[in-house]
């Protein structure tokens, strides 16, 4: 690893203003992914501050009802919360299957919201990637695209964001609240993460913002729904597709739906278009199939990647039907 | 190695005072409410005060260095492993504040004010740790690399109450890799240590 300073932050101002006496500082919340790109010298910073002393790892619901999830709660802390597994059980799943279990006990929500590709050639600097060297060219493309996307990528990133959690959040209306040196703001979750117009830029983050929280307002259709992960081994393992889908099912018809994808593109992606199948129908195995084949319509496979198509679609028809027409 | 070998003096200095001031270094006593910004340390060596296994240790690192290379190149506890160095083999496994972690992805002046544990402190009064007796009793082992941070991660798994199940204690033990494929014997090893 290459030399850094470090600085422990006990204000949200200290972090600010520290990060200001540096060139290229990085916060450090969990370090999961932090340390690992400094090892693979991806990350490349002067200073660390570390911001495990703020007080930003609650959870709690609010008087208004919403679910609050500090930015410094733990994963596992998280998975494990009652109100949160009653309130979104697709996102309490999503954490749990996510990592390993020393991970998770380490790792932040805003941090897994943060955390860069899981690309190999982006984690490999001896080789070209616009992420990480704007203008080099994609590596990816042409070469070993068995993991990339297949849905909103383009001739300079096909890359895909890593996060179960993040697609799983798809599903409820969060809102990211963000404080920086210039105040305050709140972010629909929804348009967050970025597609790669731009691959430098994995969100919308202003440079020097800390995420501070997440929140959500529980409902009828967030209570029921599930996340489905499907990977190259059962466990500790990177989704190859996956998942999150929530259905509001009253008077025997679906009168809300929302679906996310995961491992498909370069940001969590909300299929509009399977949602729009489902919302006034009755649920059926062949209406999750229209579903399914409208989700991934407009899926671009790669070389080695087609088989990414028939499996999101199963996966999907999969998670409607344990959520839409449970056994 | 001279900081395995500190006086006794330094070490009542360092258990006397209060972790949260240690943890400032020796430029912001934390009693006072600083009103500027927490100064930038290193990046040459920092002190640093870790608590490992029950005894305090004065260190000097930079700020780079991770709690798995402070544990096994400056203190000497060369039971943590180092895999992969990247979070994805799990033989680094400690535990801090009680709850597993890769040591890896740590780094040591970070966890200034926390309890360190690894796979030396588990034993109390001569006698293994129920965890480590039981990888012992189930040969839970082959070439034994991966063994420490197995037995640091089914300790965390026991206390956090994981091992409901043969199936739950080997999705919980996904983060320990053990290239001999002993894991048959692991999983009823954990499942007797959880029993015991």
């Amino acid at each position: 690893m290459r030399p850094f300073s470090y600085a422990r932050a006990r204000t949200e101002q200290d972090a600010f203003s520290t990060l200001a006496q540096t060139a290229r500082g990085a916060y450090l919340a969990g370090g999961t992914n932090l340390i690992d790109l400094i090892k693979l010298e991806v990350a490349k910073p002067d200073a660390v501050i570390d911001i495990n002393a703020l007080p930003l790892a609650a959870i709690e619901t609010t008087p208004s009802g919403e679910l609050r999830i500090g930015a410094l709660a733990r994963m596992s802390d998280t998975a494990d919360h009652p109100a949160l597994r009653s309130a979104a059980p697709a996102i309490s799943q999503a954490l749990n299957l996510s990592a390993s279990a020393q991970l998770r006990n380490m790792a932040t929500i805003g941090g897994n919201v943060l955390q860069r590709t899981r690309c190999v050639y982006f984690r490999d600097i001896s080789q070209p990637c616009n992420k990480r060297r704007p203008g080099s060219g994609c590596s990816a493309i042409g070469g070993d695209d068995r993991k990339m996307a297949i849905l909103g990528a383009n001739d300079r990133c096909i890359a895909v964001h890593p996060s179960d959690f993040a697609v799983a959040m798809l599903l409820v209306d969060a809102t990211i609240h963000l404080r920086g040196p210039a105040g305050e703001r709140t972010v629909p979750f929804l348009g967050f993460h970025r597609l790669p117009d731009d691959p430098s830029r994995d969100t919308n983050i202003q440079p020097g913002e800390l995420i501070t929280a997440l929140t959500f307002m529980p409902s009828a259709l967030t209570r029921s729904s599930t996340y489905i992960k499907v990977r190259d081994r059962a466990s500790y393992e990177f989704a190859l597709v996956s998942v999150a889908a929530a259905l509001e099912v009253t008077g025997g018809t679906i009168r809300d739906a929302r679906i996310g994808l995961g491992g498909v593109a370069h940001a969590p992606w909300r299929s509009r278009e399977a949602e729009a199948v489902l919302i006034g129908k009755v649920p059926s195995r062949d209406l999750f199939t229209a579903a399914a084949e409208a989700g991934l319509q407009a899926a671009v496979p790669q070389r080695l990647n087609r088989f990414k198509i028939r499996m999101a679609k199963n996966a999907m028809i999969r998670a409607l039907t344990s959520v839409g027409m449970p056994a | 190695m001279d900081d395995r070998t500190f006086s006794r003096r330094r070490f009542l200095i360092g258990t006397a005072l209060p972790a949260a001031a240690l943890g400032m270094g020796l430029s912001a006593p934390a009693a006072v409410e600083a009103q500027t910004a927490p100064a930038l340390m290193g990046p040459e060596p920092v002190d640093v005060m870790l608590q490992v296994n029950g005894r305090a240790y004065p260190l000097k690192v930079e700020p780079r260095v991770t709690l798995l290379d402070a544990l096994r190149e400056r203190l000497g506890l060369t039971g943590s492993k180092k895999g992969c160095d990247q979070g994805q083999c799990g033989a680094c496994t400690v535990l801090v504040d009680g709850r597993r972690v890769n040591a890896c992805l740590t780094l040591a002046v970070a966890t200034e004010g926390k309890q360190v544990t690894t796979v030396e402190g588990l034993a109390r009064g001569g006698r293994l740790h129920p965890v480590q007796q039981a990888f012992i009793d189930n040969d839970a082992f082959q070439c034994g690399y991966c063994t420490p941070g197995q037995i640091c991660s089914a300790v965390g798994l026991i206390a956090e109450g994981r091992a409901g199940s043969d199936a739950q204690i080997r999705e919980s033990m996904s983060g320990n890799i053990c290239r001999c494929g002993a894991y048959t014997n692991i999983v009823r090893a954990v499942n007797a240590a959880a029993r015991a």
